[in-house]
């Protein structure tokens, strides 16, 4: 039975799988222990349980447990990367390379960092949003001490070419940070295959709670050290204080644990349904898919419906769909998706877009009813739209002079 | 954020959706906004050159419901006011019909735009000199 409204918007958030709520729960009744207690038998049992779910985590992505640092989720990994290595290598340089197409998290402490007397280079992408690895190899100083690409983005679930960037950082005596988000239990992550020396990742995104991410920091070739942003009791080898979040850490490894055992299935199931969603709304005139469609994320697909704005296209469906825009009609600056325009986009095919983001508890006949609305939307506001109408009998939108308001 | 009801009911139902015969001379045209701001408007009012009442009205939208609605809206209110009476039609009575949040004033702006551009278009048809407004708010 098809069970409404539909969660499409899985690279916000995840629901927590049921399995981690269960072996989360007697954490926060009868073993509420604090984990750095070391003289009794509640500290004794909420240590082990983390020393657990480190593996747990660990596991997921190739890591040894000692190279997990946990954190409250990716946004205070990424600051923690970022702003860990711009203090802890000062002395060997103050330059960093990134991407216009990362996250906030990353772009903003870049941001940060340049107030502090750092350089920064925000490379552009190509259209399909691949870094360019020539731009990047090109980009690199002397003074380059950081390299931050995200693995999978959060828009249009293109997945950089993470080992060739990690290479490159090799050879020149870069470090290599990404933000794992979005492609941690998603496909297969290996921090030694992919070279990579620091990954800012978290819970929420797999199936796991809020509030609790990991900072993987390499030890061994070569060993990185972060300068701690939070001070305190020295806990998480002193690179992140503060009480650990013992019943979100338990099920953050059980979500990874589940993340691990079930990817294989979970990205069948998911990119046959994606392809499905994504193939029946192609049909559509004047559809597009935004961003790489080789590499890419399992369940998610950006598709631009030309001459229909995003904002008004979901008001078509959103009580029963959930899913989100590249428009940003409700902004205070009307500026649509930063990451869509950074591909080249023109600013109307980005206000055209929608994202499609499938979970491992979405259905097949969620993803039929889903096809149904979106088509039966799209049609009726072409209808309704000026710029359908004028495309219709063969106006170019770009002969016309816009009276910018 | 919630849409009102009645954003909800224009939206669902939009009044007036199509197109007159731009070049007819008692038809007016106002096309209003752009496709990089995410919204564009087409007005268009047809008047009875006798009496100046406004006979039909009809719009086609690009963009969020606020800004259907507010078209959809300012169309309904057109019908059979004479050209002068429109004129008088202020946004902020828009954002109050529709219950519009502060971030959707635009909408209705762009709705006050169109209707003085339809009228504008209509009287340069006419041998009318064009009529000057105010700057509208900028965003």
């Amino acid at each position: 039975m098809l069970k409404l409204p539909v969660y499409l918007d899985n690279n916000a958030t995840t629901p927590c799988d049921p399995r981690v709520v269960e072996v989360m729960v007697p954490y926060f009744t009868e073993n509420f222990g604090n984990a750095a207690s070391r003289n009794h038998p509640f500290g004794w049992a909420a240590e082990e349980a983390v020393d657990y779910a480190r593996e747990q985590v660990a596991k997921l992505i190739g890591a040894d447990p000692k190279e997990i640092i946990f954190t409250s989720g990716a946004t205070e990994g990424d600051n923690l990367a970022i702003k860990g290595v711009f203090e802890m290598y000062a002395t060997k340089g103050n330059h960093i390379i990134t991407a216009t197409t990362e996250h906030k998290a990353v772009l903003d402490t870049c941001k940060h960092i340049e107030k502090l007397g750092g350089e920064v280079t925000y490379l552009q992408v190509k259209r399909d949003g691949l870094v360019d690895l020539a731009e990047l190899e090109a980009a690199i100083r002397p003074t380059t001490i950081l390299i931050s690409i995200m693995y999978g983005n959060n828009e249009i679930g293109v997945l950089q070419p993470v080992r060739e960037i990690s290479a490159i950082a090799k050879r020149h005596g870069v470090l290599f940070f990404t933000d794992g988000v979005q492609a941690v239990g998603k496909v297969p992550v290996d921090v030694m295959k992919d070279g990579i020396d620091l990954m800012a990742f978290t819970a929420h995104k797999m199936y796991g709670p809020k509030g609790v991410g990991a900072l993987y920091v390499r030890r061994k070739n070569p060993r990185v050290k972060v300068t701690a942003q939070m001070d305190g009791g020295g806990h998480e080898r002193g690179m992140r204080s503060g009480t650990l979040n013992v019943p979100a850490i338990v099920g953050f490894g059980k979500a990874a644990e589940l993340a691990r055992l079930e990817m294989e299935q979970d990205t069948k199931r998911l990119s046959g349904l994606r392809d499905k969603l994504e193939s029946e709304l192609l049909k559509l005139e004047e559809a597009y898919v935004n961003g790489n469609r080789e590499h890419r994320l399992p369940h998610v697909t950006n598709i631009s419906f030309k001459h229909v704005e995003g904002e008004g296209l979901l008001m078509g469906f959103n009580k029963n769909i959930a899913l989100s825009s590249g428009s940003a009609c409700t902004s205070a600056s009307l500026e649509p998706s930063y990451v869509l325009k950074a591909l080249g986009l023109g600013d109307d095919l980005a206000h055209s877009s929608l994202r499609f983001g499938l979970g491992r508890f979405t259905t097949e006949d969620q993803i039929d009813y889903t096809i149904e609305q979106v088509s039966k939307t799209v049609l009726k506001l072409r209808e309704m739209s000026p710029l359908w109408e004028m495309y219709k009998e063969g106006i170019d939108l770009n002969s016309i002079e816009w009276a910018a308001h | 954020m919630a849409y009102s009801d009645k954003v909800i009911d224009h939206y669902q139902n939009p009044k007036n959706v199509g197109t007159l015969d731009k070049a007819s001379k008692s038809v007016g045209t106002g096309l209003v906004g752009a496709p990089e701001c995410g919204d564009v408007m087409r007005l268009q009012i047809e008047v009875d050159d006798e009496t100046g009442v406004i006979r039909d009205a009809k719009f086609k939208t690009f963009g969020c419901g606020s800004a259907i609605a507010s078209s959809s809206l300012a169309t309904e209110w057109l019908k059979g006011k004479t050209v002068d009476q429109a004129l008088s039609i202020d946004n902020m009575a828009i954002v109050e019909e529709l219950n519009l949040p502060p971030v959707k004033i635009h909408c209705s702006v762009l709705a006050e735009d169109a209707i003085k551009a339809a009228i504008n278009d209509y009287r340069v048809k006419n041998g009318l000199e064009q009529l000057k407004f105010e700057e509208s708010i900028v965003h």
